[in-house]
């Protein structure tokens, strides 16, 4: 490899493309050339940086700088000076003046620790040998040659690490589960349709470091004793598509991937699956069914996958958060994972706060942190100056919390982070508008086989209309809350169950509000529009 | 995805457009999904008689084939216009502001979401989340995303891809 | 299996391990109720009303899918599970038409029953309710989807059980709906008319297209000849439809009540299936001897024939010529019986009483009218008859015995083992033996064929050659078949039975409803006992039969025979069809 001595990091997370990041990644090429710097700088192409909000997004290394807000005409500036005199164009720097915002705390970042996003935004996600350049594929080295599956599968019972995607059942269990089923036909799946409303992590991972997602499966075969892959991506995220598919290819390519893989003599492969528009097939079982080829609707539970999943063999899903800590554990012991987070609550977790907050975005930060430090501290608070309302924590499908919880720590053992959306709401928002909202989500995408949710959510979603509107009855509150504890225990699967969260949790916190829309058909912040008569004054 | 022509298609009698798509595909139940995503992708939507075709060609019933092809938001069984604008609803978008940007392309297209304009150019649609909360509200027009939308944007955005046509 | 011991409702229940929650129950003779669960199909889980407390589980799990463990401790009423399945009775009446005095599943429903067992007063839920048409376009099946409760049983049967999959779901949550695919109707849709989808239906979201006006308007009509026949798996199982238990057969009672009912005459399709015997027989031989095409298939199952028209339409050439029991019956009562009885053919109403939704879409096909008539006019399903009884004020059970009339109800006892699955091959092995040897079988119980096994065969020695014979119902057993033969697999069998409906006629979609393999097990059962009872057993013994060809016939197989008693099939394939409103879907004959 050449070496370089500076290299200048464009993101080209979909946000930042959608801003411009093309265009000044070209700029950027021509300048250098034009100054005669092309073999000593280069520019590469990058994941998701994850401060979205304030592209397009550029870093310089090896210093580190991160300029956002960047336009074309920039660029001249940039290569002149920061690239040629080595002095940092101050008018461009993100912790100094986010483009827009008022208020932004200088070390947003400070306290984050990565391991999942590691290599997002410090590698070019399409080449394999930056991969392999930070320490890439190394692990899965040290598990063909130098560990046995039972001793992969120790390893990740021993660090503790416990699924990502909000379920949080233990993942070296799970692993040991399906190593222990005989037979062949066994399969490791990828959980990449992440659809809950807050939920981008997946996104960021699968476009900025595809390649530990990889080895990550390589590793979980493995140990599991399965030959194949397959990584269930929602069908919207076109870029994770496209990079996984590449980074898929470059692998095969270096024999990581194939019949005889590091000359250790286990075969694996992997297939990307596209999915076309379905929030349940993030439900394990639904997923599968997806899989073979039909409606996304969840199975019967026991015989649970590992037992019994994709083609009835036994099969692993793991989320890709959840996936992407394996390459990190197996390299670095996982003792040391255990180290890190709370004693109940192993690693870190990815957080994305969004709605109400300065700075939405994707932060990694280990188990034990407040919520107080992710919303305030990293997201930089509420916008506007605005107090806190309430979160809802997970997204629409997660438990709806208020200012007093803010000092709890995100752990299993305290606040369960589901799989890591932070939905803020400011004290201007109204939480019947917003639990409307949540209701048509999952009415939309309510497979429709069970009773309890099929005609719970249409139910639900009527009603909260009904209150929007002023026009709810006696005895609605009530029947609302009977029909969520319902749907909580009657429903068949997850989507169901957790469908009437939000508002069973909120109703407690928040009741005034509620009676006030249902008897008095008065929405307190004047969010909904009433249809009796006292219009949408604030009283 | 663009169109092309390539002479394999038209000699295998190719002149529906999807055939030859659908054949590449091995005969198993697993790819009802990807072959529903090909033949989209060529045509635009899921012509009733290329369902039929997956299913005789992967030897699964045709009500299987259609209650998978309807199950799934992304897949149409009814064409669709060239540009499908996708506003998303879900609660981050909501929080900040997808009403109004929804609005805003009701005005600008003379649409409500579900339905597609007279000249067939524009289809609209609401869905949810796209896992673009970082930057909401947003919508996607076809593959492209865009995000951090005030309603002012929706008409320069829209106007991008009148000016593909013209 | 071993044995464990639970707890229900603070009972100690002894179990077999790998036992549901629902099956140690009502071992236990305790009853949790049930929607979606059929003991036909596949367990689907969806209905929810099943669910129970099981000590340790946070959610509330269902009966039906929940396998048991030792030591477990489950309770089948607690309050959460009383309110959840309150709650669950009340969200499927907030979208059910409350018409409940006017649905053909009156007294009948599943729905209907559990509000009641639970009590429901007043449905709390306003708001939309799924409003869809009635799709009538079928002559069998008619689909009523608003009375659906997505309990997903007829897909089941239609794909599990007869691997047709006319019905599925589409769309998605509220939206969802059940119905052929691409929004077809259900003449257009790939459909054998079998009615097993009618059978499983908790609700009034299926049921047969019925005829019961047209035939009460004929037995009104003075100027009209109503001539009834009576299929054989009718007496085995319309007693049901009275209370009275399954397997009881009321052969007697019925022909009683349909005389009472008006009918001019009542006759026997058993009288029929003798005949067919003879043709199909001699067919068989004819193939034997000629090298024509085999194994051969038997005709009889309407359901069955369309499903080889569409799905196998290639081995068309294998099944027999014969028409079905129904379709002789009906050529000859306008010919035959006629000119013995001296009666103008266009005054003379044929009515059929069968265990079968398809016979009704078969008397409509074109080809059905060479007496130069419509041939059966009218077909009424077992629950239609009786239904029809019970308002002529019909007190079944209590009845004397009748006699069929003559000519055409003189039967054996191998005619009536067609009601059951392994009856048709039975019924042909016991004249075949006899034609090929020129001797009779010393044990005219052919058991090999006999059974509920989906695919069964036999070798039975006659005349030098072993005959290889097959027997397969339901039609997923079929496609089995179907494919056998394809791949080869029998292609040194001779003759193959094969029924559209599990079980045979005794389970088809016309019968009383519910059905299950224990009540299937019972009529045949009752079946066979009938044909103990008869003192003539084998069909080229029946004395009408020899006469019937004597008189008017002539031989099997002669060009009489021919013209009235056979007919041809028309290939149809796996699409929908395109223009059904082109084709005529009923032929009009005064």
């Amino acid at each position: 490899m050449p070496f370089y001595r500076a290299h200048v990091l464009v993101c080209n997370g979909t946000p930042c493309i959608l801003k411009g990041s093309r265009a000044i990644q070209a700029a950027l090429v021509e300048e250098i050339k034009k100054k005669g710097l092309e073999n000593e700088i280069k520019v590469v192409e990058t994941g998701c940086l994850g401060i979205s909000e304030y592209g397009p997004v550029i870093v310089v290394y090896p210093e580190g700088t991160t300029y956002c807000g960047v336009t074309v005409n920039d660029v001249p500036d940039i290569v002149e000076e920061h690239l040629l005199k080595g002095r940092v164009l101050q008018r461009l720097v993100y912790n100094a003046k986010p483009a827009g915002v008022t208020t932004a705390p200088a070390s947003a970042r400070q306290k984050e620790h990565r391991i999942v996003l590691k290599n997002v935004g410090a590698i070019d996600p399409t080449s394999i040998e930056e991969y392999i350049a930070v320490g890439g594929y190394e692990a899965l080295g040290k598990a063909l040659t130098e560990m046995r599956p039972v001793d992969v599968v120790e390893s990740v019972k021993k660090s503790g690490l416990r699924g990502r995607g909000g379920a949080a059942f233990p993942t070296g269990l799970k692993w040991e589960l399906t190593a222990n089923e005989c037979g062949d036909g066994k399969a490791i799946v990828c959980n990449a349709d992440e659809g809950e409303p807050g939920n981008f992590k997946d996104r960021l991972i699968l476009e900025g470091d595809p390649h530990s997602i990889i080895e990550a499966m390589i590793i979980g075969g493995y140990a599991i004793g399965a030959n194949k892959g397959y990584v269930y991506i929602r069908g919207e995220y076109h870029q994770s598509v496209s990079h996984l598919e590449l980074a898929i290819a470059q692998a095969r390519e270096m024999e990581l991937l194939g019949e005889n893989i590091l000359g250790s003599g286990f075969a694996f492969d992997i297939e990307v699956f596209k999915g076309a528009g379905a929030y349940i097939c993030g439900e394990e079982t639904a997923l599968l069914e997806s899989l073979e080829g039909t409606r996304g609707e969840s199975r019967m539970k026991p015989p649970y996958p590992p037992t019994s999943g994709l083609n009835s063999r036994p099969t692993v899903i793991n989320n890709v958060e959840t996936l992407a800590n394996i390459p990190q554990i197996i390299l670095n012991g996982p003792e040391w994972f255990a180290s890190i987070g709370t004693e109940k609550s192993a690693g870190t977790k990815i957080f994305s706060p969004c709605g109400d907050v300065l700075m939405p975005g994707v932060y990694e930060v280990p188990f034990g942190t407040t919520m107080r430090e992710v919303i305030y501290e990293m997201a930089g608070g509420i916008k506007s100056g605005k107090d806190l309302k309430a979160v809802l924590i997970g997204g629409p499908s997660g438990v709806c919390v208020s200012k007093a919880d803010l000092d709890r720590q995100f752990a299993f053992e305290d606040l369960p982070p589901g799989a890591g959306a932070l939905i803020v709401m400011d004290d201007a928002k109204c939480m019947v508008d917003m639990m409307q909202n949540c209701a048509q989500f999952f009415l939309h995408e309510s497979c429709g086989q069970c009773v309890p949710c099929r005609e719970g959510t249409k139910r639900l979603h009527e009603m909260f209309t009904w209150w929007q509107a002023g026009a709810g009855s006696p005895g609605d509150l009530e029947l609302a809350k009977e029909l969520g504890e319902v749907m909580s225990t009657a429903a068949k699967c997850g989507l169901g169950q957790f469908a009437a969260t939000a508002f069973r949790t909120s109703l407690p916190l928040f009741e005034e509000e509620y009676r006030s829309h249902v008897v008095d058909k008065v929405c307190p912040n004047g969010v909904c529009e009433m249809d009796n008569g006292h219009g949408s004054e604030v009283v | 995805m663009e169109k092309k022509e390539c002479s394999c298609c038209k000699s295998s009698g190719d002149e529906n457009g999807y055939s030859a798509v659908i054949r590449t595909f091995e005969k198993k139940r697993g790819n009802v999904i990807p072959a529903l995503h090909a033949v989209q992708a060529k045509m635009g939507h899921l012509p009733e008689e290329a369902m039929q075709e997956i299913a005789d060609w992967l030897d699964v019933p045709i009500s299987d084939v259609f209650g998978t092809a309807t199950f799934y938001t992304l897949f149409s069984t009814e064409p669709k216009g060239r540009y499908v604008v996708r506003i998303c609803d879900s609660p981050p978008c909501h929080i900040e502001g997808s009403n109004a940007i929804r609005a805003a392309i009701t005005k600008e297209l003379g649409i409500n979401p579900g339905e597609t304009t007279e000249d067939g150019q524009f289809s609209f649609e609401t869905v949810s989340c796209f896992g673009l909360c970082g930057v909401a509200p947003a919508i996607m027009v076809n593959e492209d995303v865009y995000g951090n939308l005030t309603p002012q944007m929706i008409g320069e955005i829209l106007l991008k891809y009148r000016k593909k046509e013209s | 299996m071993s044995k464990i011991t639970l707890t229900i409702n603070g009972l100690p229940v002894v179990a077999e391990e790998r036992m549901t929650i629902l099956q140690a129950a009502e071992g236990a003779g305790i009853y949790i109720p049930t929607l979606c669960h059929h003991p036909d199909l596949r367990t689907e889980g969806v209905c929810r009303i099943c669910i129970v407390d099981v000590k340790g589980q946070k959610l509330l799990q269902p009966a039906c899918a929940f396998p048991v463990s030792d030591g477990m401790s489950i309770m089948t009423h607690s309050p959460r599970v009383r309110q959840a399945r309150k709650m669950i009775i009340e969200l499927l009446l907030a979208n059910h038409p409350q018409d409940c005095l006017t649905c053909s599943k009156n007294q009948k429903c599943e729905l209907q029953k559990l509000a009641k067992e639970y009590g429901i007063e007043d449905v709390p839920f306003r708001g939309e309710r799924r409003i869809q048409e009635e799709d009538a376009s079928s002559a069998s099946v008619i689909r009523d989807p608003e009375k659906c409760i997505m309990c997903k049983r007829c897909i089941r049967v239609c794909h599990e059980l007869q691997s047709v999959g006319t019905l599925s779901a589409s769309g998605r949550g509220w939206d969802m709906s059940i119905g052929p695919a691409l929004g077809k109707t259900m003449v257009e849709a790939v459909c054998v008319n079998c009615g097993q989808c009618i059978n499983r239906c908790p609700t009034g979201a299926l049921r047969e297209k019925s005829s019961v006006q047209q035939v009460w308007a004929a037995l009104h009509d003075p100027a009209k000849h109503v001539v009834v026949q009576t299929a054989p798996a009718v007496r085995a199982a319309i007693g049901e439809e009275f209370g009275m238990e399954p397997g009881h057969r009321v052969t007697g009672k019925m022909v009683t009540a349909l005389k009472a009912m008006g009918f001019d005459k009542v006759f026997d399709t058993d009288f029929t299936a003798d005949l067919t015997i003879m043709e199909e027989g001699y067919e068989l031989i004819h193939r034997i001897k000629e090298g024509g095409v085999l194994p051969q298939l038997t005709s009889c199952s309407p359901g069955w024939i369309k499903f080889i028209e569409h799905f196998y339409p290639e081995l068309l050439p294998h099944v027999s010529s014969c028409k079905s029991p129904q379709q002789m019956f009906g050529a000859l009562a306008k010919t035959y019986y006629a000119e013995k009885a001296g009666i103008d053919p266009k005054d003379i109403v044929s009515v059929s009483i069968m265990p079968c939704a398809a016979k009704k879409y078969e008397c409509d096909r074109p080809e059905m009218a060479d007496s130069g008539y419509k041939d059966v006019d009218y077909v009424l399903t077992t629950r239609e008859a009786a239904a029809m009884m019970k308002e002529a004020g019909i007190d079944l059970p209590n009845l004397p015995d009748g006699q069929y009339d003559d000519p055409l109800g003189e039967s054996t006892g191998a005619a009536v083992i067609f009601g059951s699955t392994g009856g048709v091959m039975e019924a042909a092995l016991r004249t075949a033996y006899a034609v090929l040897t020129g001797t009779e079988l010393d044990d005219v119980n052919i058991t090999a064929v006999r059974g509920m096994d989906g695919v069964r065969s036999a070798e039975i020695p006659v005349a030098g050659i072993t005959v290889k014979a097959a027997v397969a119902h339901g039609l997923a057993n079929a496609r089995e078949v179907m494919e056998g033969i394809k791949s080869g697999k029998f292609a040194d069998y001779h003759f193959i039975e094969i029924m559209c409906c599990p079980g045979g006629c005794i389970g088809g979609g016309g019968q009383p409803i519910p059905t299950n393999e224990e009540i299937r097990k019972k009529r045949a059962q009752a079946i066979y006992e009938e044909d103990e009872a008869m003192t003539v057993r084998r069909s080229h013994e029946n004395p009408s039969v020899q006469k019937l060809y004597k008189e008017f016939l002539g031989e099997p197989l002669s060009h009489k025979s021919h013209e009235l008693l056979h007919t041809h099939y028309t290939p149809r394939g796996i699409k929908p069809d395109p223009k059904p409103e082109e084709k005529p879907v009923k032929v009009k004959i005064d």
